[in-house]
Order: structure tokens, then C-alpha cells, then sequence
């Protein structure tokens, strides 16, 4: 890589909370300033949409018309991208409408619906272009984006968090919620990266890092059944912020079929 | 051993002034977040009096508090392995100085002088496997040994072993018979006490003890007793290791894998348990890097990693490895299992696998069907 390289920090359908954990690096941040070109990170401030960059980070799912246009110029002129985030690696929660009859919904809110210009579905920018590295969170972590664009500069490959958030959890000593309370807690199931965030504050985790390696949704959905949860209600845990991550659309339409049966 | 004497409970606030004139931090068992776990005590008033515990395969739930008792539980999710082998530490880093040379430098380990005070005779059982693992090598870990240094051990001799516990069957309990300072039995009224070291009958020197009752050491006795009796669980024999290689294409271990989540809660919450990984942690800028190790599990995909390739990729194999090793190969190994009952493993799975009832079927032919209770 070149000795200042380039990067862009893209926004597709999302809700700009990835972009904010970069903002959140505080003094990190201007460290990365000093060691990389920031050309475009609208909200922060550079804007230059076409600009030529070694690294694309890219936040949100392609939802719109003009999004599926915009990702493949991004693809053409960067060298490495990287999605942040639940939104860009699996299409985020607003993949929810796949599911369902999103035009229909859209009447439902929108009092003039006819100016809404949106795709039927949302969907993960892998499912358009080639992605290099999929960084994975509701939000991205800031330290695992700081890893990847440190190792990026060191001319390696970043090292994938691939464990279960369970790993993490025992490594922080906090008391499993899920045998000490009875909640429905995905940590088994999905990728470390936050840090246990959930568990460690007493609530079960909601599966925002996406699948795991090797993840048996099948024994924790029957766990789940055991807990008192209901086939739609297991469903439910799957089907939320990586509700279009394939192994959790699946888990999810298995218990669903199981509801209406 | 000298007969034990008796320490009143009104007095056990004076065994902890004891330990910290000695420069220890005390450290004992309070209930937190729905479970029993261990942190550093203030007094007597934090210990988890009157707590019970009500523990079953994936299920752990403590009992509204009754009665002055602080040690009537058994074992929560931790041991004294997170004191000892800490979870995430670093090791050694490495700096580059303005000439571009790289220059190592050790991370001097984190230690200072701790005294545990609950240790029950399993997790003794257990820290003399892993001072065998980390110590008595050709290579003794740093990190860990200057931990263990400075350890002060007060053992509760254990007299409400859950529904999950089996020491009896392995060997290790319930009774804390040596590896401890002091050893305490806990009644109504206070606790016997007993010097197991040096340093433990230095600090019972300092105690308000008064002379044992016969009916104090009798009752004490017949407790003990009475939690060796209560234990319905057990592993089939002492030495699985030929049956367990006797039966690596067992179709339990298939069956098995169906339900485990693969997500290593039981080798974390293992006493004995003791693999890691280990990686670099470099700065943002480029010029100095942290080399960490933290607790892995032979679960994971990175266990078995090597040169690109994972050599168990699925559930089936990395359970056979994880119960091979520590109820076979540990015997050439440590010379001993490496399971010292107390049961975390069946406890904190998040889907209940026991290991007894595995076992117990894949070790049939050898040791006869007996069916789990």
C-alpha cells in the first residue's frame, strides 16, 4: 500500500450509527487522520463521492434504485472494501421487509407513498459486489475497524473474529444469563466482537454480530422451546438485526414453518 | 493435624483482619448478577448468608436467603482458575525505536498477594492439575507462577453439593483434605477450624479460636459425610482412557453433537481446562505491539487451525476431543483425569449436556449400561 493511502466512508440504508463509531474513536481517530487520506466521510466532513481510495468502508444495505448504480462505482474505484456493520454485511433489520409485502407497508405509513423510491428488498452489498472484508455489529466496533485498517497497512490480511460471543462472555467472568436467568440469549450461536456488551449488563444477546462459525441454531432454538418461548417467538430471536445473515433466515423460517403448522 | 478449633461466626471478621495485616486481599463468594461468584470481600456482610443454590443440567438458580450459614451452596460458574490463569493478559511487547530496530520487552505479570477464602476440595483438586500444567513442566509459566505464589487458600470443606456435583466418583471430595492454608467446616454457630501450611497456622495464631466440642467436630464430621451420600451423579470408573479410545467411532458422539452449541462454556467454566490462543495486538500507529493470550477452547475453529486447514471442523470431533483428552489422554499426560467432579461443565451448558450420561453410554460395553439419573 502506498505510503498515505486513501479511504471513503460510504452510507447506504442504515442509521449512521457505524459511521459513529469511527467518529467515537476520539484521539484514535486523528491518529488514523495522520496515517491514512481521508477523502470521503460525508459525515464528517470530506465529501468527494468518486474519489479513487485504497479502502472503501461501506455502511448500509442497498435499498434503493440509485443504490445499486452508486456500490458498483464505489467497487470500480477502491482497492479493498469493507462493509461496517449489520446493514452492509447482511442487509440489516430492514431486510425484515423481504419477508413481507413492502410496498403494503410503505402505504401503511406514508401518507403519499408515491414518493418513495425504494428497492422490495434490502439487501447486504456481497449480494452485489465483491467485498473483501465483512466487519459485523449493530454497531461495527470501533477497535475491530482500527485492526483491520492497521493490518490493511501492514500489507496482511485482518484476522476474523469468528468465536461465539459465549467465549468472550466466560473471558469477561459474567454470569450466564441464560442457565442463571432464563432468557433467551443468542450468545451461543452468534460472532464475538462486542465484547460480551450484553450479557455483561444482564440481558441476553439479540445476535447483532451475525452468525458464529459452526452454529447450531437447531439445539439453541429447542433450548429456547425448552425456556417457555413459543415457534414464532424463537423465530423472532433469529429473524431481527441480521434477520437476512443466511443462517439465521433460515433458523428463522424453520420455527416460523413450525408456528404455522 | 492438631485437633480443630473453634472460631465463633461473631468473630470471622477477625480472620480477614488477620489475612490483610498478612497483605493479602481478601477474596470470597457474594452473590452477583443471579449466581454465586467470587470478588473481593469488605467483610463478613458480603458474603452470600443464607444463600442456597438449586443447580441442574443448563439451569442455576440461588434460593431466597434463610438461615446464618454463608458456605451452605455449591461451587458457582468460577474456580480459582481466573485468579491464576487470568483470561486475557499480555505477555511480552515489542517497540520500534527510531533506528527501526525492534526491541522485546517483558509485560511484568499482574500479582499481588490473594487470599480466596470458600475453595472447596474440588477446586483444590483441580489448581494442583493445573500447577502441574502451568508449573512443573520443563517450562513453569511466569504469569501464573508468581500468582500462585502468593495465593492464600481457605478451603470450606463442602456440605451442599448440587445436583450436578460427582467428586465422590472422581476421587476429589467432598472433603478438602489437603493444598489449603486453613481449612474451615462451617456450623450454625461458626467454624471448625484447621491449619494445612505454615502460613496457615500463622494467621490461626492470631485468631480468636477457642477449643473444638466433641458434638461441634462430631456434627461437622457427619455434614461432610452426608454430602458424599447426597451425590447421585458419578463418571463409571477412575481411568476411562482405553474405553474412551476404545470408542472414537461411537455413535453418541454424533448424537451428541446434534445438541451441543459447540460454544465452549464448559471448557470455560472447567477447573482444569487450560488451553489458549494467543495473537498480536499491534497500536494504531505501528510501532509498538502487545502479544496477548487469552482462554480458548478446544471448541473453537482456531483450536485446531493450522497452515489452512482446520483439522475439526465440526461439532462431533471437537466434543470427542475435548472428553478424549480430559478424561483419556490426561493420563499420560498428568497421570491422572482431568475431571475433578464439580460438575460446572453439566451446570453451565447452556443446553444441559452432562458429561456423566455421555460418558456412561459411550463407555457401556466397558463398564456396563447404567442409565443417567
Amino acid at each position: 500500500m502506498n505510503a498515505k493511502p486513501k479511504i471513503a466512508v460510504h452510507k447506504f440504508a442504515s442509521c449512521d450509527g457505524c459511521q459513529l463509531a469511527f467518529l467515537n474513536l476520539g484521539e484514535e481517530l486523528l491518529a488514523l487522520a495522520e496515517l491514512v487520506e481521508i477523502m470521503h466521510f460525508a459525515e464528517a466532513g470530506p465529501v468527494n463521492l468518486d474519489a479513487q481510495v485504497d479502502i472503501a468502508f461501506i455502511e448500509g444495505s442497498v435499498s434503493t434504485p440509485d443504490d445499486l448504480v452508486r456500490i458498483q462505482k464505489i467497487r470500480a474505484n477502491t482497492r479493498f472494501l469493507i462493509t461496517i456493520g449489520a446493514c452492509a454485511t447482511s442487509g440489516g433489520v430492514q431486510a425484515l421487509r423481504n419477508l413481507a409485502d413492502g410496498r403494503e407497508w410503505i402505504a401503511s405509513v406514508y401518507a403519499q407513498p408515491e414518493y418513495i423510491e425504494s428497492l422490495a428488498t434490502s439487501t447486504s452489498i456481497a449480494s452485489h459486489v465483491k467485498v473483501d472484508l465483512e466487519l459485523w455489529g449493530c454497531p461495527v466496533s470501533g477497535r475491530q475497524v482500527l485492526a483491520a485498517v492497521r493490518a490493511l497497512l501492514f500489507g496482511v490480511a485482518p484476522v476474523e473474529e469468528r468465536d461465539k460471543v459465549c467465549m468472550e462472555c466466560k473471558r469477561t467472568q459474567a454470569v450466564c444469563v441464560l442457565v442463571a436467568k432464563g432468557v433467551p440469549c443468542l450468545g451461543p450461536v452468534t460472532r464475538t466482537g462486542c465484547g460480551a456488551l450484553c450479557p455483561r449488563f444482564g440481558r441476553d444477546c439479540y445476535g447483532c454480530y451475525g452468525p458464529a462459525e459452526n452454529p447450531n441454531t437447531e439445539a439453541l432454538g429447542l433450548r429456547f422451546a425448552g425456556l417457555g418461548l413459543l415457534p414464532e417467538q424463537i423465530a423472532r430471536r433469529f429473524l431481527f438485526i441480521d434477520n437476512a445473515a443466511p443462517v439465521f433466515a433460515e433458523a428463522g423460517a424453520r420455527w416460523r414453518s413450525a408456528a404455522d403448522d | 493435624m492438631a485437633e480443630p478449633t473453634f472460631l465463633p461466626r461473631a468473630s470471622f471478621q477477625t480472620l480477614l483482619d488477620a489475612l490483610a495485616r498478612a497483605g493479602y486481599r481478601c477474596i470470597g463468594p457474594q452473590r452477583r448478577d443471579g449466581a454465586i461468584v467470587y470478588d473481593t470481600l469488605r467483610g463478613p456482610e458480603d458474603l452470600p448468608q443464607g444463600a442456597r443454590d438449586i443447580q441442574s443440567p443448563g439451569r442455576y438458580r440461588i434460593e431466597r436467603p434463610d438461615g446464618p450459614r454463608c458456605f451452605a451452596w455449591a461451587n458457582g460458574p468460577q474456580a480459582l482458575k481466573p485468579f491464576l490463569f487470568a483470561p486475557r493478559e499480555s505477555l511480552w511487547r515489542s517497540e520500534r525505536d527510531a533506528g527501526s530496530a525492534i526491541n522485546f520487552a517483558e509485560v511484568r505479570p499482574a500479582s499481588e498477594p490473594l487470599a480466596v477464602i470458600g475453595a472447596r476440595a474440588c477446586d483444590l483438586a483441580a489448581l494442583k492439575l493445573q500447577d502441574r500444567h502451568f508449573l512443573e513442566g520443563p517450562f513453569a509459566d511466569a504469569a501464573y507462577g508468581a500468582r500462585r505464589e502468593q495465593l492464600f487458600l481457605v478451603a470450606i470443606h463442602c456440605t451442599h453439593p448440587a445436583d450436578t456435583c460427582f467428586c465422590v466418583s472422581t476421587g476429589d471430595g467432598p472433603r478438602a483434605t489437603d493444598g489449603f492454608d486453613l481449612a474451615l467446616s462451617e456450623l450454625d454457630d461458626g467454624f471448625l477450624v484447621q491449619a494445612g501450611s505454615e502460613k496457615g497456622a500463622a494467621v490461626a495464631a492470631q485468631l480468636p479460636l477457642e477449643k473444638s466440642a466433641p458434638a461441634q467436630r462430631d456434627a461437622a464430621e457427619r455434614e461432610i459425610g452426608a454430602a458424599a451420600q447426597k451425590q447421585a451423579r458419578r463418571l463409571p470408573g477412575r481411568n476411562l482412557r482405553d474405553a474412551l479410545f476404545a470408542n472414537l467411532e461411537h455413535p453418541r458422539w454424533e448424537e451428541v453433537a446434534a445438541r451441543c452449541l459447540s460454544c465452549g462454556n464448559c471448557t470455560s467454566v472447567c477447573p482444569t481446562c487450560f488451553c489458549h490462543s494467543e495473537s498480536d495486538r499491534p497500536s494504531l500507529d505501528g510501532t509498538v505491539s502487545v502479544h496477548v493470550r487469552e482462554w480458548d477452547s478446544c471448541f473453537t475453529q482456531g483450536h485446531s487451525y493450522i497452515h489452512g486447514i482446520v483439522i475439526r471442523a465440526d461439532t462431533r470431533t471437537r466434543y470427542r476431543q475435548w472428553l478424549t483428552h480430559k478424561l483419556g489422554s490426561w493420563h499420560d499426560q498428568y497421570g491422572r483425569s482431568g475431571c475433578v467432579g464439580c460438575g460446572r461443565c453439566i451446570t453451565w451448558c447452556p443446553v444441559g449436556i452432562d458429561i456423566t450420561a455421555e460418558v456412561a453410554v459411550i463407555c457401556s460395553a466397558e463398564f456396563g449400561v447404567r442409565s443417567a439419573e
